[in-house]
């Protein structure tokens, strides 16, 4: 199944709604009136785009309308889109590599955001893709959180680092980066607990988690991702940037998708912080992980307009 | 987020500026409701719900008590937070007890909403009332989820009912409360996994299970940080199972939580508990006016409207 499709079946109920109302609303409009663009807002809203980036987005719209001279509302769905696409980044954000082995991924969020989950689907990817992936169970805090991991590693094929529960965390990464040297082994994925952005002594515990990758293995850590649960409103802001200062957000994991929630406010960071989205989780499974797509997620959002083809 | 948490300031200025011009109108009144409408929608709250709330608010607000006010800002935030208290409904946080034991409290939600952790809280709780709570891990699914939930009951000493990976959730469910029964356990309080409200057959599954076992109480698990999807959520939960109440997690952090708002208007159901930590003690007890506050955005709403 290609991405798009896969994208696509995952935000079909949401596309549904979405389409449907847009759909409607170019329809049943003939004239690109105020009521028209406070209609578009409301459709904005409804996938969590937020307040103030969906007021800008309409600007912008109606600046492109006035300036292009369009006075169709049907063509306003592509240039919808062309706007969300751009706002995203027009190329698809890859992983960072490290020039020579082991390359080191930090990953960070709230609580029950998906990090252990992502973490093992991409563990999988890349023991497919040939690489040999050392999992660093730097969770030492949440109940099992450690047994879950070892689940993950086993489905993926990858070797696990762990200690026992309550472990310093920092210790659990020394170790992992230590054996990925002497193992030879290509990438190191690091679990850590979940934290509110909030709890100021946890998130100095991320930033000891940094010190030693640095310390231990320049360029350290090549990939710091920010797991963002698509259901997140308005908080996932507030996450990016207290996440950023903290360790230095390098991409985000948007995850859950496979739900009607839309990760609209993925559309907010970019603006304001300029934090690309790398990979999208669409579900449970070891092959629900891809790569992020800005172009083809504006379209699978807002396709079925402007007369386009569904496949 | 700054610049809403002054909503209060903000709408004080507003009025501080019209009322210069020596008497307001209704044209005045907008303003200040445009204004709210921005902080609701900033908080989460979904955007139908904010719709209804504002026309709500602005009738009140173009009324005697605003206009004649020497104090048209504060009053404007009392109006609102008196509606968005109102509308949260009173604090209820009981649990409704069966007349013949076990109770059966059955935990729903997506995924990583907290319900394993809330499970845990609810034992707690009702441990230090006296009662002897049997947690029973019907996740089936969740890697290391039984683990989880035993590790947790470990902690508590709480005994902890589980029948591995291997039997269906309705079964297990259907044994626990056999269990409880003859060991004399009160209440059970069933984990189960997570799932999608999208998804039919694991809907169904919980369906079968309050079939079997017939709960007093269906809660749903909410994460406090939910954006607009919340209504889609709730009324998906609450049309299948008909829930009975409402707990809203991780309020630890600097969440809004206006999906509070959006749950309770699409099911009705109180807010009974709420999360404030990962830990086990970490359950409080729902306060609307509190949550009304956050929403706004207002630490001091409660000391502006005593001046108002
Ligand atoms: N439907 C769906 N569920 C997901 C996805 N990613 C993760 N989950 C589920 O979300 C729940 C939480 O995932 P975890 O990976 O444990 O989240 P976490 O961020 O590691 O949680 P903590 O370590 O407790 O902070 C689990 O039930 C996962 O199966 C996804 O893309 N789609
Ligand atoms: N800060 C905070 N964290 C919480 C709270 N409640 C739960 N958590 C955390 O949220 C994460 C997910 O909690 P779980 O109890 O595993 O969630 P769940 O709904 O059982 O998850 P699944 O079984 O995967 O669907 C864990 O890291 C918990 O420690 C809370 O009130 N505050
Ligand atoms: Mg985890
Ligand atoms: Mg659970």
């Amino acid at each position: 199944m290609s991405l798009f499709s896969k994208l696509k079946e995952g935000l079909n109920k949401t596309r549904q709604n979405l389409t449907q109302r847009l759909g409607a609303l170019l329809a049943g409009s003939s004239r690109l009136d105020d009521d028209f663009f406070d209609e578009l807002e409301e459709i904005l809203l409804t996938a969590d785009v937020g307040a103030r980036t969906s007021m800008e987005l309409v600007e912008r719209l109606r600046r492109e309308i006035k300036d292009r001279k369009i006075t169709d509302p049907a063509a306003v769905g592509s240039l919808l889109e062309e706007e969300v696409a751009r706002m995203l980044g027009e190329e698809a954000p890859r992983l960072s590599w490290a020039p020579s082995p082991p390359t080191v991924i930090l990953v960070v969020g709230v609580n029950g955001a998906g990090k252990t989950t992502t973490i093992g689907k991409l563990a999988y990817q890349l023991g497919r893709e040939g690489k040999k992936v050392i999992l660093a169970a730097a969770d030492t805090f949440r109940a099992a959180a450690g047994e879950q991991l070892a689940i993950w590693a086993g489905r993926a094929g990858a070797s696990l680092i762990r200690h026992q529960a309550g472990a310093d965390p920092a210790a659990v990464v020394y170790d992992a980066i230590q054996s990925a040297r002497n193992r030879r082994a290509d990438v190191v994925l690091v679990d850590t607990a979940g934290r509110l952005q909030t709890k100021t002594n946890l998130m100095e515990e991320l930033k000891k988690i940094r010190r030693v990758m640095e310390r231990e293995l320049p360029g350290a850590p090549h990939e710091v991702l920010l797991v963002l649960d698509a259901t997140t409103g308005q908080n996932a802001l507030s996450q990016a940037r207290l996440f950023s200062e903290a360790v230095g957000v390098t991409g985000i994991v948007l995850t859950k998708l496979d739900g009607t929630a839309k990760g609209g406010v993925v559309l907010a960071i970019a603006a304001e912080m300029g934090i690309p989205v790398k990979l999208v989780g669409l579900g449970e499974g070891l092959d629900d992980l891809k790569e992020f797509q800005p172009r083809e997620f504006a379209a699978a959002l807002f396709s079925g307009l402007a007369g386009e083809k569904e496949e | 987020m700054a610049v809403f948490a002054s909503l209060a300031d903000k709408l004080q200025e507003t009025f501080k500026k019209l009322r210069a011009k020596g008497k307001l109108t209704e044209a005045d009144v907008n303003t200040a409701v445009r204004e709210i409408r921005l902080a609701l929608l900033e908080a989460d709250v979904n955007f139908k719900v904010v719709k209804d709330f504002i026309n709500r608010v602005k009738e009140r607000a173009v009324g005697q008590e605003v206009m004649r006010s020497l104090t048209p800002g504060q009053q404007v935030v009392k109006i609102v937070h008196e509606e968005l208290t109102a509308l949260m409904g009173g604090s209820e946080s009981k649990i409704n007890w069966a007349s013949q034991p076990p109770t059966v409290i059955m935990l729903v939600g997506l995924q990583g909403a907290g319900k394993t952790t809330t499970a845990a809280k609810l034992a707690r709780l009702v441990q230090n009332q006296g009662r002897r709570p049997l947690l029973v891990a019907a996740d089936v699914y969740r890697p290391a989820a039984i683990k989880q939930l035993q590790v947790l009951g470990e902690q508590l000493k709480v005994p902890v009912f589980s029948m591995g990976e291997g039997n269906s959730p309705v079964d297990i469910a259907r044994a626990a409360v056999e269990h409880a029964r003859k060991f004399g356990s009160n209440p059970v309080i069933l984990d189960t996994a997570g799932r999608l409200h999208i998804n039919e057959a694991m809907m169904a599954e919980l369906a079968a299970i309050k079939e079997a076992v017939n709960p007093q109480e269906i809660l749903l698990v909410v994460d406090a940080m939910t954006g607009q999807d919340a209504v889609q959520v709730a009324s998906a939960f609450h049309q299948q199972l008909g829930l009975t109440g409402v707990i809203l997690t991780k309020l630890d952090g600097d969440t809004r939580g206006g999906a509070a708002l959006s749950v309770r208007a699409v099911t009705g159901c109180p807010i009974k508990f709420t999360g404030v930590g990962e830990k086990t003690e970490a359950l409080e007890t729902f306060h609307p006016d509190r949550l009304a506050s956050r929403i706004l955005g207002m630490g001091d709403v409660l000391s502006l409207i005593e001046k108002a």
